[in-house]
C-alpha cells in the first residue's frame, strides 16, 4: 500500500504586483484505493499542487512525500493524465501508449502486446495503428490514461482530463476512471471545476480557494463507491442525495461569486 | 424592364416546381495546372521563334535544339576535360558534403541554443554578423585562409548552410510544447532520451524546413565556390564556356543546375510528407 503525502505546504511566485501565494500551508493524503478530487476555481492553484505531486516543481515550504520519502523529481510510479493531451503526435497510437515502456527498453514485441491490453481495457481496441491526428479528444484522453497506465503506477494525477471535452463523452470517461479505479486499486487525484464530476468521482473531495490557495473544505462523498459496487452512473447523479450535495457545494463555495464560470470557461 | 432570360435547365425547374440541384464542381488539378503549362510552352515557343527567325545572333541565344543537342555533347564527350556527369558529379559532392557536416554540427548546436539561454546568447551575435553577409562578400578571406582547393568551396557552402540551419532548429527546440516534456519526464526519460524521443522529432518539422531553405541556399552558393579555380563542377563549367563565349553550354549548365534545384527541393518536401506530416 503507497502512499502520498503532502504536508503543510506553501508555494509563492514573485510577480510584478507582489507576490502570489499560490498554496498557502495544504496538507492532503491519497493512499492506494484512494480517489482524492480537487475542487476549485481557475487560481486556487489546484495544477500548483499536482506539480508538486508529480515533481515537476518543488515546495517553497512543508514537504511532499511518497512512502515517507521527498519527492525530488518525477518518477514512472507517479502517472500523469494532462489536461491537452500531451500526446506524441509523430508516434502511432499503440507506440503512443507504450512511450513509457519505450524508455524502459522493453522489446518490441513485448510493448506491442501490452500496448493492445491497455488499449482494450480503455476501449480504444481496433485504433492501435491510427495517427494521433485521426483520433477525436475523448479518444486522446483515453490514449493518455493509457500511457499513464503502462507504466503500473502507484498513482494517477490527473490534471482536468476532462475539461476540454463534450458533455456525454466526459460522462463516458468518468465512468471508464472509476472502472479502471475500481480493477487496479490506483490511487488517484484528479483536478475538476465541475462540481458534478468532482461528486461522482471522489472517495476524498477537497474544496480550495484561490488566492491563497487553501483547502476550505474536505467531504467524504460516497458516490464513487456505490458505482464501484455496480450501480449506474446515471442514476447516481439523479439520486436526490447526490443533487443535494451538488446544490450544497455550489450554494456554499461559489454561488458568492462568478468565479466557477470563469473557470469554466 | 428587360425581362430576365432563363436557362432551359431553369425553365424546366420553374416549370416542375423542382429547382435544379446546383452542383459543386471541384477544380480538377488539369485547370489549376493549365497556366504553368501556357506559360511554359510560351515561354519555349518564344524561345524557337527569336532564335529562328535570327531575331537574336545565336552566338547569343542558340535555338532549343541546339542546346539540346550540346547538353547530349557534353553528356558524351564532354567539356573542359570533363563529361556532364563528372562536372555534376564534382557539385553535389561538394554541396553533399557541406550538407552532412552542417547536419552534424549545427542540428546538435541548434538543440542547445533552443534548450540553453546562456549558450543561445553566447552563440547569437557569432551567426547574426556572418548570416547577413554575402557568401561572395567573405569568399575572399576563404581563399586567404584555405587556398583555393576543396575545403574552401565545401567550406564556403557549408557557411550558407550553417546559419539558417541552426536558427532553425534552435527555433523548433523551443517551440516544443512544454507538456509532451513533462509527460515524458513522468514517464521515466532521462535528459538523453527527451532529447532523442521529445524534442528532435518535436523539431523535426523545423529542421526540414531549415534544411529545404539551407539547401537552396547552398546550392545558390555552389557557382560562387566553383569560382575558386575549380576544373570540374556546374558552376565551373557555366563560367568558363562564358569566357569562351560558348553559350549554348552556359544554357544547358543553367538548366542542369535548375533542375537538380528543383529534385532537391522536392525531395525535402516529401520528406516532410513522409516524417512530418503530422505538423500540418
Amino acid at each position: 500500500m503507497a502512499r502520498l503525502s503532502v504536508d503543510n505546504v506553501s508555494v509563492h511566485y514573485p510577480t510584478p504586483r507582489g507576490v502570489v501565494h499560490a498554496l498557502d500551508k495544504v496538507s492532503l493524503e491519497i493512499a492506494s484505493g484512494d480517489v482524492v478530487v480537487a475542487l476549485g476555481a481557475s487560481g486556487c492553484g489546484k495544477s500548483t499542487l499536482l506539480g508538486l505531486m508529480a515533481g515537476f516543481q518543488r515546495p517553497d515550504a512543508g514537504r511532499v512525500t511518497l512512502d515517507g520519502a521527498t519527492i525530488t523529481g518525477p518518477g514512472a510510479d507517479r502517472g500523469v493524465v494532462f489536461q491537452d493531451d500531451a500526446l506524441m503526435p509523430w508516434l502511432s497510437a499503440a507506440d503512443n501508449v507504450a512511450f513509457g515502456l519505450t524508455l524502459q527498453k522493453v522489446g518490441r514485441s513485448e510493448r506491442r502486446e501490452r500496448a493492445e491490453a491497455l488499449m482494450r481495457q480503455v476501449g480504444l481496441a481496433g485504433f492501435e495503428d491510427h495517427r494521433i491526428g485521426e483520433l477525436s479528444g475523448g479518444m486522446r484522453q483515453r490514449l493518455g490514461l493509457a500511457r499513464a497506465l503502462a507504466n503500473r503506477p502507484d498513482f494517477l494525477l490527473m490534471d482536468e482530463p476532462l475539461g476540454a471535452l463534450d458533455a456525454l463523452t466526459r460522462e463516458r470517461i468518468q465512468s471508464l476512471i472509476l472502472d479502471i479505479w475500481r480493477g487496479t486499486g490506483t490511487g488517484i487525484f484528479l483536478i475538476t471545476h465541475s462540481i458534478e464530476e468532482a461528486l461522482f468521482l471522489a472517495t476524498e473531495l477537497v474544496i480550495l480557494s484561490p488566492r491563497p490557495g487553501r483547502i476550505v473544505r474536505r467531504l467524504q462523498p460516497g458516490f464513487a463507491r456505490r458505482y464501484a459496487a455496480g450501480e449506474s452512473a446515471r442514476s447516481i447523479k439523479a439520486d436526490p442525495d447526490f443533487v443535494r450535495a451538488r446544490e450544497d457545494i455550489l450554494n456554499a463555495h461559489f454561488a458568492y461569486d462568478e468565479e466557477i464560470e470563469h473557470a469554466a470557461h | 424592364m428587360p425581362p430576365i432570360e432563363l436557362s432551359v435547365a431553369e425553365e424546366v425547374a420553374l416549370q416542375s416546381g423542382r429547382p435544379e440541384p446546383v452542383r459543386y464542381r471541384a477544380p480538377s488539378a488539369w485547370r489549376a495546372r493549365l497556366p504553368k503549362l501556357v506559360t511554359v510552352l510560351g515561354l519555349l515557343t518564344l524561345w524557337e521563334l527569336v532564335s529562328g527567325f535570327g531575331v537574336v545572333s545565336s552566338l547569343f541565344l542558340p535555338a532549343p535544339q541546339q542546346v539540346l543537342t550540346k547538353l547530349v555533347e557534353i553528356a558524351t564527350t564532354g567539356f573542359m576535360d570533363a563529361t556532364l556527369w563528372q562536372h555534376t558529379e564534382a557539385s553535389l559532392l561538394r554541396v553533399s558534403l557541406a550538407v552532412l557536416a552542417a547536419l552534424l554540427t549545427a542540428v546538435p548546436l541548434g538543440v542547445l541554443i533552443g534548450l540553453n539561454r546562456t549558450v543561445s546568447s553566447a552563440v547569437d551575435p557569432l551567426i547574426e554578423f556572418y548570416r547577413p553577409v554575402p557568401p561572395l562578400a567573405y569568399l575572399p578571406l576563404i581563399v586567404i585562409w584555405f587556398g583555393i582547393g576543396e575545403v574552401s568551396k565545401v567550406l564556403l557552402i557549408y557557411l550558407a548552410i550553417f546559419a539558417p540551419l541552426v536558427l532553425a532548429t534552435g527555433s523548433g527546440v523551443r517551440r516544443v510544447e512544454q507538456s509532451r516534456v513533462l509527460a515524458a519526464r513522468s514517464l521515466g526519460a532521462c535528459r538523453w532520451q527527451l532529447v532523442r524521443h521529445v524534442i528532435l522529432p518535436s523539431a523535426l518539422p523545423d529542421i526540414l524546413t531549415g534544411l529545404r531553405i539551407a539547401l537552396g541556399v547552398g546550392w545558390s552558393t555552389l557557382v560562387a565556390a566553383e569560382l575558386i579555380a575549380a576544373q570540374r563542377g556546374l558552376g565551373f563549367m557555366v563560367q568558363s564556356a562564358s569566357q569562351f563565349l560558348v553559350t549554348d553550354v552556359v544554357i544547358a549548365g543553367i538548366l542542369v543546375i535548375a533542375v537538380i534545384a528543383l529534385v532537391l527541393e522536392l525531395s525535402i518536401r516529401y520528406l516532410e510528407r513522409r516524417y512530418a506530416g503530422w505538423a500540418h
